[in-house]
């Protein structure tokens, strides 16, 4: 990892960075979208967050190439289109593997999509990626969202939130499995509120704790999401004809 | 045909009614009905186009059969030589609008049930071929041929109708799902057929060399499965490929018209209205609002634009694209859950429709107000969000009553409840609660 140059973590960045911006940290990124000009959308928009350090190692704009430059790059967090010339980002999440499972550096992945329906969100996240956020994300959002992820942390839309929400609503269903296939109450509630369009912060505000506890409730609704409840959201899933 | 009597606008008689409706200048051309029909379709599609009922030109055929057969030869002809017509799917004739409803009240009720009619001619048949058999008198000799004629007729007719099923299959693009019947149909008629060639090659004496007969006729269709074989394997498989992709291009076709007609439209807009920031994100948002129904068409969604929503989900994202257009604020939505709209329900999507408007309006600048609507149980939870300056329900002068009565009067008055609060980082927050209405069933 080549260290980073300017000293300038003590500039505070705007609102919803939460523990991102410890100083000099420095996220190397590789970006994948088969849109050029998104890319350089992209790019450019990061390019004006610069201060917290966000460097773009490599882009890719189909699976081949993304397998190829991931690899040679081991950037710590990809930013992942969900539809992709060569099977798609649920394509390239399996083919990493691998260096997602790394215990030394772990690559992460990100889905950025312009794509919001169900089928896809639910695909990536159970793929494994580490977040799913929309196209319309702001720059600053964004870079938040990928410091997020490198932290090991799951970054959710409010769409997201939804998604997951509608999954386990169904509280009708047979008493499945363990508690691991439930969310807790608490968790409920941050999903909520995420859905509602309020940040990390803001969350632990409204909850009265901290947003570390915010994040890593967050976090394991994702597990949840991927590693269980297989059951349940492929009944979902059979009800949406998702499947 | 199952999935066959849903498809109405096939017409049973094309050119009765059709011609005159599409264009006066073509000449009324014969053809066979596919649908209602009995055997070929010969009889209905001869009375269409002379417009008398299918009973008579069917007594008239029959009386024809007793005459020596007569009526058998000419409707044979007339299998042969007629095209099969289905009204509404050749692009050449629209759907024509039958006005005798009798015949078409009749014509449905076979269509819906083919095998009773089927079932009822061929026992019809059956018997009319008893009788002229009975009744005709000619020598000794011949008389013993008719029943292996009759045997033969039985199977061409069906390995016939079969043809013609397949092609009006094929027209309406009925599913695969029957081509085991279709087989054993065919096979039916090959050994009805068979079995009267036989008989025939039996009488004439030579039964002793039947085995061998068999066997010459046996090699020589081998011979020409095997020299055709491939050919007809070839050609199927192109035919199908080729009707892959006259699918493929046709769904292209679609998405191009789609794509030309809203977005080209909007992407011109867009550059006349450049220098109104307002009006650009307006239609930009519009615009992929509609392209997004368009391409992920969540369920439900396939409804007409004009009637009214009927559950939750569809209210919520009808009043949000509404404010959204008309404010040129974005608004997104997320639904957890969704039901059926009652009385209060209705009254919860008036007031969260309040709630947007006021939130497009005063807290619009902050970007987008985000709409999150959860059906849990028997409760309904709408909150409507912006990021704007703040609001203040006691600052507000008791004379303003928008949001006291259309949002939370509203509410109060359905037996629900509405609360505003200020975000801790600015923005207002409008939660609505109401329950649902006990089910009455």
């Amino acid at each position: 990892m080549s260290d980073a140059k300017e000293p300038s973590g003590s500039a505070e960045p705007n609102g919803g960075v939460t523990g991102a911006d410890a100083p000099g940290r420095h996220v190397r990124v590789v970006l994948v979208d088969d849109h050029r000009m998104f890319r350089t959308g992209v790019q450019a928009e990061i390019g004006q967050t610069e201060r917290t350090g966000v460097e773009v190692v490599g882009e890719a704009a189909d699976v081949d190439q993304a397998i190829t430059v991931i690899t040679a790059t081991r950037p710590e967090v990809v930013l992942l289109d969900v539809h992709l010339p060569g099977g798609g980002g649920v394509e390239v999440l399996r083919r990493c593997a691998p260096l997602m499972a790394d215990a030394e550096q772990p690559v992460r992945f990100l889905a950025l999509s312009v794509s919001d329906a169900a089928e896809d969100v639910i695909g990536v996240i159970r793929g494994g990626a580490r977040g799913y956020v929309t196209k319309t994300i702001t720059g600053t959002d964004l870079v938040n969202s990928v410091f997020r992820v490198q932290e090991g942390d799951a970054v959710f839309s409010p769409r997201l939130a939804g998604f997951v929400l509608d999954a386990f609503a169904s509280t009708d269903a047979p008493p499945v499995d363990e508690d691991l296939d439930r969310l807790t109450q608490r968790e409920r509630e941050v999903l909520r509120l995420i859905a509602r369009g309020y940040a990390y912060k803001e969350i632990a505000k409204q909850l009265f704790i901290s947003v570390k506890t915010v994040e890593s409730h967050v976090s394991a609704v994702l597990r949840k999401l991927q590693l269980s409840n297989r059951h349940e959201l492929t009944r979902w899933a059979t009800a949406r004809r998702l499947v | 045909m199952p999935g066959w009597a849903g498809r109405v606008n096939i017409d049973g008689m094309p050119d009765a009614a059709a011609v005159p409706l599409a264009d006066p200048r073509l000449p009324r051309k014969l053809y066979r009905s596919s649908d209602g029909r009995w055997l070929g379709g010969v009889a209905r599609g001869l009375a269409g186009h002379l417009g008398l009922p299918v009973i008579w030109v069917r007594l008239v055929f029959v009386g024809l059969f007793m005459a020596d057969g007569l009526g058998a030869l000419l409707y044979a002809a007339f299998w042969f030589f007629v095209p099969l017509g289905v009204g509404g799917v050749d692009a050449q004739r629209p759907p024509a609008l039958t006005t005798e409803t009798a015949a078409d009240g009749r014509r449905r009720l076979v269509a819906r049930k083919p095998d009773k009619g089927q079932i009822a001619a061929l026992l019809l048949m059956v018997v009319v071929a008893m009788v002229f058999v009975g009744k005709v008198n000619l020598g000794g000799g011949a008389k013993a041929y008719l029943w292996p004629t009759v045997l033969v007729g039985a199977g061409v007719a069906l390995v016939w109708r079969q043809a013609d099923n397949a092609r009006r299959a094929r027209w309406v693009e009925v599913g695969r799902r029957r081509r085991t019947l279709t087989l054993l149909r065919s096979a039916a008629g090959v050994l009805l057929v068979t079995a009267g060639v036989s008989g025939i090659f039996v009488l004439q004496g030579s039964a002793a060399h039947l085995g061998s007969v068999l066997q010459a006729a046996l090699a020589v269709l081998v011979g020409i499965a095997l020299l055709a074989g491939p050919y007809l394997v070839r050609m199927t498989q192109d035919l199908s490929e080729e009707r892959l992709m006259r699918i493929r291009a046709q769904e292209r076709a679609e998405v191009a018209a789609h794509v030309h007609d809203s977005v080209l439209h909007t992407l011109t807009l867009i550059q006349r209205n450049a220098e109104s920031a307002n009006e650009v994100r307006r239609l930009a948002r519009a615009q992929e609002r509609d392209l997004r129904a368009w391409l992920y068409k969540p369920e439900g969604t396939g409804k007409d634009e004009a009637d009214e929503p009927d559950t939750l989900a569809e209210a919520v994202r009808r009043n949000a694209a509404e404010v959204e257009d008309k404010h040129g604020v974005p608004i997104e939505v997320v639904i957890v859950g969704d039901c059926p709209l009652d009385e209060g329900l209705t009254a919860q999507m008036q007031a969260a429709r309040e709630a947007m408007v006021n939130a497009a309006k005063y807290g619009g600048d902050g970007g987008a107000v985000q709409v999150y609507a959860e059906v849990e149980g028997r409760t309904v939870f709408v909150s409507v969000r912006d990021r704007g300056p703040g609001f203040d329900l006691d600052a507000i002068p008791g004379d303003r009553m928008g949001v006291r009565e259309s949002i939370i009067g509203r509410m109060e008055r359905n037996g629900g409840t509405a609360r505003l609060r200020a975000v801790p980082d600015g923005g207002t927050e409008v939660e609505l609660e109401m329950e649902r209405a006990e089910k009455t069933s």
